[in-house]
């Protein structure tokens, strides 16, 4: 699509770097144009009038214009700032990894309307402090199958043997192991009937109806242990949020005992 | 972009380059120049580069940058020692400095927690914050990060540290710049700015 020489479009801002004095470039993610890299000017000084609207985290309203190199942002309008989400160390970390995590798989310019609504729908979730686990893994399940990347987590990869027992996850195989084909993948996790079955409600539920689903704490470090290393694999390397996201989790107080 | 002729050019742009806030054009422009500039003008920058490098440090207590350790605000005895502020970078004391209302001591952080650029609270000087409140003599440790995602989250880390500590934290006051235009005001600044609203 040729874009016209000025446009608008709704974005939720992924994150910014500073460009020169004053200016910083922002990663936009789009509906209808995919992740977009543009230029807010002046963003830097105090009276910016863009300064706020361009937030990473915020879901905007822009007008950009066409520019040599990088496109120009304009004007912005907030749409939500998700501000109970701003308030929480948590789910402020949380988003920032989705975020992340959306920045990373997505290539510029090609579309995806439905990982844009899934996105959003995820920042509103957090926002209403709904259990931040669930929404993440969510988030990494239906990222990863709209991307290509579904895992299969009904059957064995190479013998079709039905949820198998034991069960491996590999994520080299894209998907499960019986103990009999266990070998043919160097790397595989032993998943719990209880994890499996949390993924496959995930995998396979409508999003949008999605509600409140509770698991067990060891269950949930679980599933975050097999997508952070399914994920790790397609990226070949980890996500830097995560490392942030391990800190919150630890105790502070032994954490800064240990450090003195 | 075009090709410096001499390798000794090549280098001073690849230095220049380096810094923040300049790209390769600008690096070449300011390369460029230098080569117009007298011998003198030339020295006397590269002179004061060393000697600011050779002559400071970072001070033990409040991590700014000084030449003597500890630096003159820190030294100062009319300072408030029961009140600390957190800024992100020595850039920010001078400012605060600049208002004359605060008589407190200030903590330089050197950063702020980025999660995306991997950069976490054990990359700043929260240890060495930590470090000076032992004593006891600290009463507030006003938080001055900037009014943003990361400053706010480098904020309410240090906020969950302090709490157990007994000790009162408070954040800087968001609200309108001077200047500014309320239609154009975001969200985020407007919902602190009714917060934070004041008598007249
Ligand atoms: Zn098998
Ligand atoms: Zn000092």
């Amino acid at each position: 699509m040729t874009k016209p020489r000025t446009y608008k479009t709704k974005a939720i801002i992924l994150k910014q770097v500073p460009l020169g004095e004053a200016d910083k470039i922002l990663t936009l993610y789009t509906p209808y144009m995919g992740k977009l890299r543009a230029v807010a000017k002046g963003v830097r000084k105090p009276r910016s009038k863009l300064s706020g609207h361009v937030e990473p985290l915020t879901h905007a309203a822009l007008m950009l214009a066409q520019g040599r190199n990088l496109d120009i942002v304009t004007q912005s309008q907030t749409i939500d700032s998700f501000i109970y989400l701003r308030q929480d160390l948590h789910l402020t970390s949380s988003a920032i990894y989705l975020a992340e995590l959306t920045d990373c798989f997505t290539v510029e310019n090609e579309e995806d309307p439905t990982l844009f609504q899934l996105l959003l729908h995820s920042l509103h979730r957090l926002s209403e402090g709904m259990c931040s686990e669930t929404i993440l893994r969510l988030y990494e399940i239906r990222l990863l199958e709209n991307l290509g990347y579904r895992p299969e987590i009904r059957k064995c990869v190479y013998c079709g043997t039905l949820t198998p027992s034991p069960c491996y996850f590999s994520p080299s195989g894209g998907g499960l192991l019986c103990l009999k084909c266990r070998h043919k993948e160097s790397l595989a996790h032993p998943i719990s009937p209880d994890a499996l079955k949390i993924m496959q409600i995930l995998q396979e539920t409508n999003p949008y109806t999605h509600e409140e689903l509770q698991f067990p704490k060891g269950v949930a470090r679980e599933l975050e242990h097999i997508l952070r290393s399914y994920i790790s694999y397609l990226l070949e390397r980890q996500l830097k949020s995560t490392s942030f996201l391990d800190i919150l989790k630890q105790s502070e107080v032994d954490r800064v005992v240990q450090k003195l | 972009m075009e090709l410096p002729t001499s390798p000794l050019v090549a280098r001073l742009v690849e230095e220049f380059n380096k810094l923040p806030g300049i790209g390769p054009k600008s690096a070449q422009r300011l390369a460029y120049y230098l080569i117009r500039v007298s011998r003198e003008e030339a020295k006397a920058l590269a002179e004061a580069i060393l000697a600011m490098k050779e002559s400071t440090v970072f001070c033990s207590l409040c991590q700014n940058i000084t030449e003597a350790d500890p630096c003159l605000i820190c030294r100062d005895e009319a300072r408030d020692r029961t009140k600390i502020c957190v800024v992100e970078d020595p850039l920010d004391v001078l400012p605060l400095e600049r208002t004359r209302i605060y008589k407190g001591l200030y903590h330089v952080l050197h950063g702020i927690i980025s999660p995306m650029n991997g950069i976490g609270p054990d990359d700043l000087k929260i240890a060495e914050l930590l470090n000076r409140l032992k004593t006891g003599a600290v009463r507030e440790v006003i938080l001055a990060t900037n009014p943003n995602l990361e400053g706010e989250a480098t904020a309410m880390y240090i906020h969950r540290l302090l709490s157990p500590l007994g000790i009162r934290v408070t954040r800087l006051a968001r609200g309108l710049p001077a200047g500014a235009d309320l239609e154009y005001a975001d969200d985020v600044t407007l919902t602190r700015a009714l917060e934070g609203r004041q008598e007249l």
